[in-house]
């Protein structure tokens, strides 16, 4: 009770600090907005430090790059010299053999549509950076996490910088090994190993790790040697989660793939999708965007057919034909089609006249409908500017001011709001929600003055103090030099700007997403058409899911929330219908037994066991909408995400790498705080 | 008379802890007074997994450990095979301490000498049952076809025949527990451990499983350790059988020893829910007779029969004459011998 009471106090202290530091700082005082003097010069020395390692070591990366240029280069003549028929049935073969007939002729259908559409060159340079860096990405992430295993000092050394890794956003990859790399498609393709190779480090650790104890017995007393138990009773055991991994793998890189493809000079699908978006030509973007999902969809469903087939095996070994059936008809098809090819000229290239292109008519239909829908789309726009991003925008970035309001806030109007705080607030108190009483007192004075107005120095000390709640001395330390540091190389302004959108992002999806995922959970119906939805948006590249966005509510920062909401949505769905679903059915009977109704039974019952889980969901959210702002930064947003933009668009090294570092830590201390929460509500219940 | 033994276990602990091994003088287990050294460890922060567990297990017979969840059989088995590496004592196969071996001696063993049966079957997910069985002689380095013929023999002795291609997912527990048997047998053990292998099955078919595992003991003669936590199990199958409490062993004998005079309350708390008529044979009721009386005309039975199947003959006859097992007689046993023997059993219980 004791520790209690002084939490409680120092939360009104800190709150109150708050207040005085607002009320009597000026906006120049060096505890409100740090000083532009103070900053540590991080960035030239960071630029110094790129400098001379390139210098000292820029003919070891020259040669790499010019010595994977070669199996690059070779792969792309290869699939562009391949005619397409032999491309499209291998492909259907794979899916066949992976996931069956139906699959098979989706992948038909959408190799087609590349074709039709004119863009099989494009697809397969895309294709042939996604065929090398798959085997590589796999290998390494393979060799890292059998290291982890075996070792529990190299496991310390792997785990934080696998973290580092995801989180860091996509395009502050790119921008050392452009530097290091220089321009091209090697880059692309180191890019995407060095991004995807994350998750299969973490499922060979977690594959290995879960073979039981008693299959590993059985296999020491069958007399299996140290070499014999790990390839042959521990690999295969583990197949499952390795080919899981493997999946994840080739997600992770298709969509960096595309991602490189920002930098240019690879006439690849991305580099379309982007040149038809800064372009805003609507029609073109979309249909290039297709190609990407259709991809990335086919991709997707082989390699998880492939690891999640269980009964493959299970037809009888009789005989080379039947074991390798579809290798076999694969293969032969492929040869016949080759054969065709050569008769056929339309199956070695796709005529000219032949392609269906239907961009124009597609801008044609586009600009009818803005135009006779204007009303309701700028309607729209209006409505979600004026009463969610502009209150949240004044809330956050800038104080009340006639001109965000249409009215002077006179001084009786100011002691109104702040009777009101305090009525709220103590309302809530003597109701005993002192935590809601705290939250809002503390949303009544960030209201008043705006997120980037507040002093750094009370907000950072507050953030250490809940880091304190959640978890303990380790990760108040962690939080406050992980702060202060953003606030020392003098990116905290920005940082602040990016919090604020992601916040209103996270806080949409979270609402929406756990309404959607309640319902489903509860409406077959609802489940069955959300759950595609979800796959389609979760397998989508990033790009192409702002595409729609920006061509109806064109570039700014409500098409980039847009986008961001559309893509971290996905996880507070899934979580949260997954966690209602798997609940222990001893609990839903017993409490069914004793009368609840379904309300009861959902609000009492099911929400309460299933918000681990939901909690989880929100991490994911989180990490999500961090991942998705960068990308997001394309159509224009403030803070890191367009730094990092900015830093890679100049070539500067410094501005990229520290905004890019700068997210990375935003969303390590999110994710901390979900965890730490969720670690002690678990702990309270057990 | 005795036969010969197989394998011996000599004072053999095992303790999980900082510095377990400063508990012993060079990893010998021989301390005077066991329990106090025990209590020692444990005072230390120190666990005992097992302490002190002596024990022999003769060729062809079935040596059965039991013992609650906790109570150290699962170490003790895994002792016995260097699954898990003992802290102090002696483990002798066939007069060689198992504990000297270096690793590749080790693995020589077991490919060739031991077979183990676990809980939860412990398969391959990726292999199909005949190349599951075939496994250990593959890591032999057995070509395909002689291990396919061996895998064969074992799968037709546990009734498996026509199920070869089946994965482990595809069959039922029951079956799963059958290719473990199998898996274990195809290298021709001496020694079979098998580690509460009928505990993860129904009840019903745990009962046909105990029997198919009898009978095949019949055919192959093992030498056996067996670890169970159902008494009734135990008394089934045992020729012998010690109870285990804290990693120690409360009390050793054959199953008819332990009921008849259980060591102390905690091994009497398990037999008091056996019916005495299933465990009391035809040698514990015996009238010692002198040479006159033979009892010609008598039916005869065997000294292990138990008064359950004693009852029906002598319901039709005066009484039996009981055989030991080397053919010689025993003696008679009358009604009225079984029912005194119950009547005793019943006020010694206070029941």
């Amino acid at each position: 009770m004791g520790a209690e009471t002084g939490q409680r106090l120092l939360w009104v202290v800190l709150i109150g600090l708050l207040l005085m530091t607002q009320l009597l700082g000026e906006r120049g005082d060096w505890f409100i907005a740090y000083p532009e003097g103070w900053v540590v010069p991080l960035t030239p020395i960071l630029n110094g430090a790129m400098d001379w390692f390139i210098q000292w070591t820029g003919w070891f990366f020259r040669g790499l790059s010019d010595t994977l240029a070669v199996p690059v280069s070779g792969v792309q003549q290869f699939l562009q010299w391949l005619p397409w028929p032999v491309v499209m049935v291998l492909t259907a073969a794979a899916s066949w053999a992976a996931a069956g007939w139906k699959l098979a002729l989706f992948s038909t259908l959408a190799l087609l549509y590349m074709v039709v559409v004119g863009y099989w060159p494009e697809s397969m340079n895309s294709l042939s950076l996604v065929i090398l860096s798959v085997p590589l990405a796999v290998a390494v992430g393979f060799v890292f996490g059998v290291w982890g295993f075996r070792s529990g000092r190299a496991e310390k050394i792997i785990m934080p910088m696998l973290d580092m890794l995801q989180t860091i956003p996509a395009f502050a990859y790119l921008l050392p090994i452009l530097l290091l790399f220089g321009f091209g498609p090697v880059v692309g393709l180191i890019a995407s190993i060095l991004f995807a190779f994350p998750p299969m480090v973490r499922n060979t650790m977690l594959g290995l790790r879960r073979v039981s104890a008693e299959v590993i017995e059985s296999g020491l007393m069958s007399g299996a040697t140290p070499r014999q138990l790990f390839w042959q009773v521990r690999i295969p055991s583990a197949s499952h989660q390795l080919l899981l991994g493997a999946n994840q793998t080739t997600m992770a890189a298709v969509s960096m793939v595309i991602i490189a493809s920002i930098i240019g000079g690879t006439a690849d699908i991305g580099w379309e999708v982007l040149l038809r978006i800064r372009k805003a030509q609507f029609g073109e973007s979309i249909l290039a965007g297709i190609v990407i999902a259709l991809l990335a969809m086919v991709i997707d469903r082989i390699t998880y057919g492939f690891a999640g087939e269980d009964d493959r095996e299970s037809a009888a070994e009789e005989g080379f034909l039947r074991r390798h059936r579809y290798l076999v008809i694969g293969a032969g098809a492929a040869v016949l089609a080759f054969l065709l090819s050569n008769v056929v000229p339309a199956f070695r290239e796709w005529p000219r006249d032949w392609v269906i292109y239907p961009a124009d008519a597609m801008n044609q239909w586009l600009e009818n409908f803005i135009l006779n829908w204007s009303d309701v789309i700028g309607a729209l726009k209006t409505v979600a500017f004026y009463y969610i991003m502009l209150p949240v925008r004044v809330g956050l970035v800038d104080t009340i001011s006639p001109y965000s309001w249409g009215f002077e806030f006179t001084q009786p109007m100011r002691l109104g709001y702040a009777a009101l705080v305090m009525a709220l607030g103590a309302w809530a108190w003597f109701r005993g929600r002192v935590r809601l009483a705290l939250a809002i007192l503390f949303m009544g004075v960030l209201l008043y003055f705006g997120l980037t107005k507040l002093s750094w120095l009370v907000l950072v000390a507050m953030a250490s103090a809940l880091g304190f709640q959640l978890g303990g001395r380790k990760l108040a330390t962690g939080t406050l030099l992980a702060l202060l540091s953003l606030v020392l190389v003098g990116v905290w302004p920005q940082a602040m700007l990016s919090v604020y959108l992601c916040g209103i992002a996270v806080i949409i999806s979270f609402i929406v997403g756990g309404l959607i995922g309640i319902t489903a959970s509860e409406v077959p119906m609802v489940s069955r058409v959300v759950r595609p939805i979800n796959d389609t948006l979760q397998t989508m590249p990033l790009f192409v899911i702002l595409i729609p966005f920006v061509m109806l509510f064109k570039i700014g920062e409500f098409s980039a929330l847009l986008a961001v909401v559309a893509y971290a949505i996905v996880p507070s769905i899934r979580y949260t219908e997954h966690g209602l679903r798997n609940l222990p059915a001893d609990v839903i009977e017993a409490s069914t037994s004793m009368g609840c109704t379904r309300w009861q039974l959902l609000t009492q019952v099911k929400l309460p066991l299933a918000l681990p889980v939901i909690m989880l969901g929100l991490n994911q959210t989180i990490m999500y909408a961090i991942a998705m702002l960068v990308i997001a930064a394309l159509v224009g947003t403030n803070g890191l995400g367009q730094q990092v933009y900015i830093g890679l668009g100049d070539g500067d090294f410094g501005v990229g790498i520290i905004a890019g570092i700068g997210m990375a830590i935003i969303a390590m201390v999110a994710d901390r705080f979900t965890q730490g929460w969720n670690a002690k509500r678990q702990a309270a219940y057990s | 008379m005795e036969k010969p033994i197989k394998l011996s276990c000599r004072n053999v602990w095992k303790v999980y802890g900082d510095s377990p091994d400063r508990f012993f003088d060079q990893g010998a287990g021989t301390v005077p007074d066991p329990d106090a050294h025990a209590g020692g460890i444990r005072e230390s922060g120190h666990i005992v997994a097992c302490g002190d567990v002596s024990f022999d297990v003769h060729v062809g017979e079935i040596f059965v450990i039991m013992g609650l969840s906790g109570s150290g059989k699962s170490t003790v088995v895994r002792c016995l095979s260097r699954l898990v590496e003992p802290t102090a004592g002696e483990v002798l196969l066939d007069g060689e301490d198992l504990l000297k071996k270096n690793a590749a001696e080790l693995i020589d063993i077991r490919r060739h000498k031991m077979g183990m049966v676990f809980q939860s079957f412990g398969l391959l997910p990726h292999l199909n049952v005949i190349d599951n069985i075939a496994f250990p002689l593959k890591l032999q380095g057995l070509g395909v076809a002689e291990r396919r013929q061996r895998a064969q023999r074992v799968i037709d002795l546990v009734g498996l025949t026509g199920r070869e291609k089946s994965y482990p997912r595809q069959l039922s527990g029951g079956q799963q527990q059958r290719v473990g048997i199998a898996r274990s047998l195809a290298v021709e053990p001496d020694i079979w451990f098998l580690d509460e292998p009928f505990s993860a099955l129904d009840p019903l078919i745990r009962r046909e499983m105990q029997n198919e595992f009898l009978s095949i003991q019949n055919q192959l003669h093992k030498s056996i350790v067996f670890i169970t936590h159902d008494f009734l199990e135990a008394l089934r199958i045992a020729d012998r059988m010690m109870i285990m409490k804290d990693g120690q062993i409360v009390q050793m004998g054959t199953p008819a020893e332990l009921i008849v005079s259980p060591a102390d309350d905690y091994v009497a708390d398990f037999t008091n829910d056996v019916p005495v008529t299933r465990v009391l044979t035809a040698r514990s009721v015996v009238r010692a007779t002198d040479e006159s009386d033979r009892g010609e005309g008598l039916p005869e039975v065997d000294e292990k029969c138990c008064i359950e199947d004693l009852l029906p003959v002598l319901a039709e006859a005066p009484g039996v004459r009981v055989r030991a097992e080397d053919g010689t007689s025993l003696g008679i046993a009358t009604a009225e011998n079984v029912i005194r023997a119950l009547a005793r059993e019943s006020t010694a219980d206070g029941r």
